[in-house]
């Protein structure tokens, strides 16, 4: 990283991500990605004249599920405000937001660190706002689809706590990941459900002021945060260096050239004129409504680590690539309810599970077949009854064939010969061909054991339980 | 009730930057009017200086209290041409504006 | 009586239509033919639904076989800041000139479904935004008593086609007087119902935490029976109350005995019209004399009603006219970038005091200025709420004058707006307040124009005050006189 050792960065995260609902956040229109420009609309969330805003309940709900997963204070009562912009993608020309008064203040997320050690990034806050649409740019014309505008989303404010684009990065997955676990957000980068803002600043290491921030905008990717961020501290470290001063601005990263550039729209300085929104109450939660989702409130990645190294012992590693999305942690638990030993499920969930997964584009629950198949399929494998690579060869064509575990076994003819007289049968065909390397081997020539084994599993056509060759051969061999 | 202007409440670099953030485009005319009639009106609303407004919580709304919830249900079926009927400029199912410059 | 039937009452045409004494479409065509008759002076009318009104009456008549809903083929005129349904919403306003909504404001679905025949779409200031309906971008609304004269504003259209009864009601809507100050000056009854309890969805906005719908009408009795139909929950305005709906009509019994009548001393003072005065004095005298107790209460903070409503008015209205950008819908202006786009449609779409309060509104809200004007008047609102508060523990109604002139010359006021502003001085702090308040005419100044009187109820008070005026009406001196000018 281009920074020197002599400076340093503070950078705080304003991540907007859209929620899982059905309707959108203030009409009743679908909130849907994918369907043609300006069909999920109505007068509502077009912005037409004399229409009124009526709140989401849902949105209420999993707000407040994030806002207590995040240790958040859930306010009694919060006000909406409207933010004053114009843009073609804006219908009403403010969008409905919070402002002085967020649904949740303040709060953390721990994230792995690079000690592996958790550390706490502290939340500034978090609210509740709604989407706007979107504007496409042709070199004659902009056109403006409206089927996003009023998509609900949460704006999460971090503290500036964190100082590199790595450790930013690894909170943008934690609170990704956590957002999945929850079943809020689907954390979709590139359909724009999951969304970031940097704020980036450089001071000299050791001083306890903040030095002007460059806010960045339009940061659609993990790997775009990361170079968006580590530019700018490069070039903020180069202007401080030369013995220059930062201005504070507005970037927009540009994904081509791989660069911030300042927006041009600098001369409508922002001012956004918030003020209470009228159309919308006070909003109250429900009485009950916060402890019971309390109550319900599932598991998320921390909490999982922890279980997970404490329980079953696995490493850091193992741990990381299960807890990771809440799909695979919960196939990998499946799998020991089913009966798996822990190290067995972990194993398999690493490899072929996640093989299976990445090679498809359905989600993982219909990627790969149920954690009671391929239970059904390891426990073949721990009674010896079919070999590991047969198993993998099950499992693959059990994730094309959606068939169960035992008729795929048999219809591919995996299963293992552990039958004694079967396999003392086969070696003693071999050895009886063999009888030149029969000598050699009792001469000294042990190595040769692999090959006896090898001829045997041939004759077997692979189905002989390897274990079971092995004595058998031993045996036999004795002088 | 005293209306003559006794001072400029605001300026013309003012006006000027209340009709940008307004997006209004005005003429110098224009610009001078408003600065007479918005520095009257600034003058009048001096009124409020008056008053001793220490602990007086400030009142945004007047209706009752608490936000009416609907259920998370989809009502509205899709409708694009009703959305479009009224569109100064169109292409396909969209709306078409000049260039956005950023 | 058969070739006047636009000079019924709607409780009068009720009964009638009921009775078959004629038929919906024959009151449809016979108010039609009085708009086209009287409209060429008033200009109350930007658009005349002809052939729609009588499909609507004669849909009323297949009703009206058969048991028929409250409005029945009632002609009613429509302010035209209500979205309707296929016909044209302009808001008096050049940027919606041509719009079309794809949707009914849920107050016209109301009447619609309780059976009312739409003739048309009334003129209004811009956007609502003025005193005396000369901020029309469709010229003037003239009043019916005095063509030289306005017919006060916003709603000036609805009440000057009451009182020339071009419609048996109308629609009006109220942020800072604009149904009252209108009823007042042309001589018609219009109540502002509590904020809150009756619907805003549809409704073009203006100021959404002043806004309210009200009736215009020619008599007590017709308020009463338009609230009923008005009011009520709306699943589409989160803003508006669930409290169930009472029989406004059968409240009506003339009974005031006992009844304590609060006269603010604040609101009979210097600029008002002797005449003003002594018809509101002697209506009071009226009240009294049918055993109601009048007594002086105080409202000290109304003298910075005016300030605070043009702080707090203009502010929301800064943003709820953003939306007009020639993007959706309304008018566009030629414009090679998106910047220019912008700023000559609203430019070219405005009028003159609509830019005035984008401007003043805009200011009052921007960084700097946010705590001495848009929060201050947030505060100053607390204090205004609060002496209603503390007087309505000392009386049941608050009685004052609507207006503290009548009805003023085309272009009086026009060149000097903290002037017009001023003439809504009695009736502003109401909405501030939020509560609902009603205007009637309480007699006549020497030029025959007509005097109003505002009464004040406590919130969802509208039952009281609709009591009191029906006594008001029943004890009136003089009949209504018919408008002089047309
Ligand atoms: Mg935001
Ligand atoms: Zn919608």
């Amino acid at each position: 990283m281009a920074a020197s050792s002599a400076y340093e960065a503070v950078i705080g995260l304003e991540v907007h991500t859209q929620l899982l609902t059905r309707s959108k956040i203030f009409c009743g229109c679908a909130n849907a990605f994918g369907a043609p420009p300006n069909h999920h609309v109505c007068p509502v969330c077009m912005g037409m004249p004399g229409v009124l805003p009526v709140f989401n309940r849902r949105v209420l709900e999993l707000t407040i599920r994030v806002g207590l997963t995040a240790h958040s204070q859930i306010a009694e009562r919060s006000v909406f405000a409207r933010k004053n912009y114009f843009y073609p993608d804006l219908p009403k020309g403010y969008q409905i937001s919070q402002y002085e008064r967020p649904l949740c203040v303040g709060g953390y997320i721990e994230v792995p660190g690079a000690d592996g050690a958790p550390r706490k990034i502290r939340l500034t806050r978090i609210h509740i706002e709604e989407d706007a649409g979107k504007n496409i740019h042709r070199p004659e014309a902009s056109l403006v689809d409206f089927n996003r505008s009023g998509a609900p989303l949460l704006e999460i404010v971090s503290e500036p706590d964190l100082h590199s684009a790595e450790e930013a990065a690894a909170y943008l997955r934690e609170l990704r990941a956590m957002l999945r676990y929850l079943e809020v957000s689907d954390g979709n980068m590139e359909e724009g459900s999951f969304r970031c803002d940097a704020n980036v600043s450089v001071r000299p290491r050791g001083a306890s002021e903040l030095g002007a921030k460059t806010e960045i905008k339009n940061l659609n990717s993990f790997k775009f945060v990361e170079k968006a961020i580590n530019h700018e501290i490069a070039r903020q470290t180069a202007v401080l260096q030369a013995g220059g001063k930062v201005e504070q601005q507005t970037h927009l990263w540009d994904a081509e050239r791989e660069e911030t550039r300042p927006m041009r729209s600098k001369e409508y300085a922002h001012d956004y004129r918030y003020f209470p929104e009228p159309d919308l109450p006070e909003l109250q939660a429900p009485p009950g409504l916060v402890e019971a989702i309390r109550a319900q409130t599932p598991e998320v990645p921390s909490a999982r680590r922890a279980r997970y190294a404490r329980d079953f012992g696995l490493s850091a590693y193992a741990i990381e690539v299960l807890t990771q999305e809440r799909e695979v942690g919960d196939y990998f638990e499946a799998l020991i309810k089913a009966g798996v030993h822990h190290k067995a499920a972990a194993n398999w969930t690493m490899s072929e599970v996640l093989r299976a997964a990445n090679a498809s584009d359905q989600p993982l629950i219909r990627a790969i077949p149920a954690a009671a198949q391929t239970a059904t399929l390891l426990k073949l494998v721990e009674q010896n009854r079919i070999s590991l690579n047969g198993a993998k060869t099950a499992f693959a064509a059990m994730c094309k064939s959606g068939q169960d575990a035992a008729a795929t076994v048999s219809a591919l003819g995996l299963a293992q010969v552990s039958d004694e007289a079967a396999i003392a049968e086969a070696c003693d065909l071999v050895l009886s061909t063999e009888t030149d390397k029969v000598a050699e081997y009792r001469a000294g020539h042990e190595k040769l054991f692999g090959f006896f084994v090898g001829r045997v599993m041939k004759t077997t056509q692979g189905k002989a339980n390897p274990k079971v060759v092995n004595e058998v051969l031993k045996r036999k061999l004795a002088p | 009730m005293p209306v003559r202007m006794a001072e400029t409440k605001i300026g013309l670099d003012g006006v000027r930057h209340v009709a940008r953030l307004a997006r209004l485009e005005l003429d110098a005319e224009q610009e001078a009017r408003l600065q007479h009639d918005l520095s009257a009106i600034l003058e009048y609303i001096e009124k409020l200086n008056e008053l001793d407004l220490g602990g007086v919580e400030p009142t945004a709304q007047v209706g009752e209290a608490g936000t009416p919830m609907r259920d998370d249900v989809v009502t509205n079926q899709p409708a694009a041409e009703a959305a479009l009927a009224n569109a100064p400029a169109r292409e396909g199912f969209w709306f078409k504006v000049p260039k956005i410059i950023e | 009586m058969n070739n006047e039937l636009f000079r019924l009452t709607i409780s009068q045409a009720q009964a009638a239509l009921r009775r078959r004494e004629f038929s919906a479409v024959e009151l449809t065509r016979a108010c039609l033919e009085r708009i086209s008759a009287v409209e060429p002076k008033l200009n109350a009318f930007l658009t005349v639904a002809e052939s729609e009104a009588l499909i609507q009456a004669a849909a009323a008549d297949r009703r009206l076989a058969n048991g028929a809903p409250a409005l029945c083929g009632i002609p009613i005129g429509i302010k035209d800041i209500f979205a309707t349904r296929g016909m044209r919403t302009t808001c008096a306003s050049r940027i919606l000139e041509n719009f079309v909504p794809p949707f009914d404001a849920t107050v016209v679905a109301r009447l619609r479904e309780a059976g009312a025949v739409f003739p048309g779409k009334l003129n209004m200031d811009e956007f609502a935004m003025g005193s005396s309906t000369e901020n029309s971008a469709f010229g003037p609304t003239r009043n019916p008593y005095d063509l030289a004269r306005v017919p006060g504003g916003s709603s000036g259209g609805s009440a000057a086609a009451v009182a020339a009864d071009e419609c048996l009601a109308a629609l009006g809507t109220d942020t800072g007087g604009s149904i009252r100050q209108p009823a007042a000056l042309c001589g018609v009854v219009g109540i502002k119902p509590t904020y809150s309890r009756v619907s805003r969805y549809g409704v073009v906005a203006f100021a959404s935490s002043l806004d309210q719908v009200g009736p215009l009408t020619k008599t007590v009795r017709d308020s009463a029976i338009m609230m009923r139909a008005l009011a009520g929950v709306d699943p589409r305005d989160s803003t508006c109350s669930a409290r169930p709906v009472p029989d406004y009509e059968a409240a009506l019994n003339g009974e005031i005995k006992n009844l304590r009548i609060g006269v603010p001393k604040e609101f009979f003072v210097e600029g008002m019209q002797p005449v003003v005065d002594s018809a509101v004095r002697a209506a009071l005298k009226r009240l009294e004399a049918d055993g109601a107790a009048v007594g002086e209460i105080s409202l000290p903070h109304s003298q910075y009603a005016v300030a605070t409503y043009y702080l707090i008015a203009t502010a929301e209205a800064s943003a709820n006219l953003a939306r007009y950008d020639g993007v959706r819908y309304g008018l566009r202006a030629e414009a090679d970038d998106l910047s220019e786009l912008y700023g000559r449609t609203r430019a070219q779409g405005f009028g003159p005091e609509v830019k005035r309060r984008i401007m003043l509104g805009t200011f009052a809200l921007s960084s700097g200025y946010y705590d001495a004007y848009y929060l201050k008047a947030q505060r100053v609102r607390t204090l205004i709420r609060r002496d209603f508060e503390a007087a309505f523990g000392a009386c049941d109604v608050i009685v004052t004058p609507t207006s503290p002139t009548t009805a003023f010359r085309l272009g009086e006021k026009t060149q000097d707006p903290l002037q017009m502003y001023l003439s809504d001085i009695f009736t502003i702090s109401v909405n501030l307040a939020g509560l609902p308040a009603l205007s009637m005419p309480c007699g006549y100044d020497g030029n025959g124009l007509p005097i109003g009187l505002q009464i004040i109820g406590p919130a969802f008070g509208e039952g009281v005050i609709l009591r009191v005026a029906d006594a008001l009406e029943r004890s009136a001196p003089v009949p209504r006189r018919r408008p002089a000018a047309v």
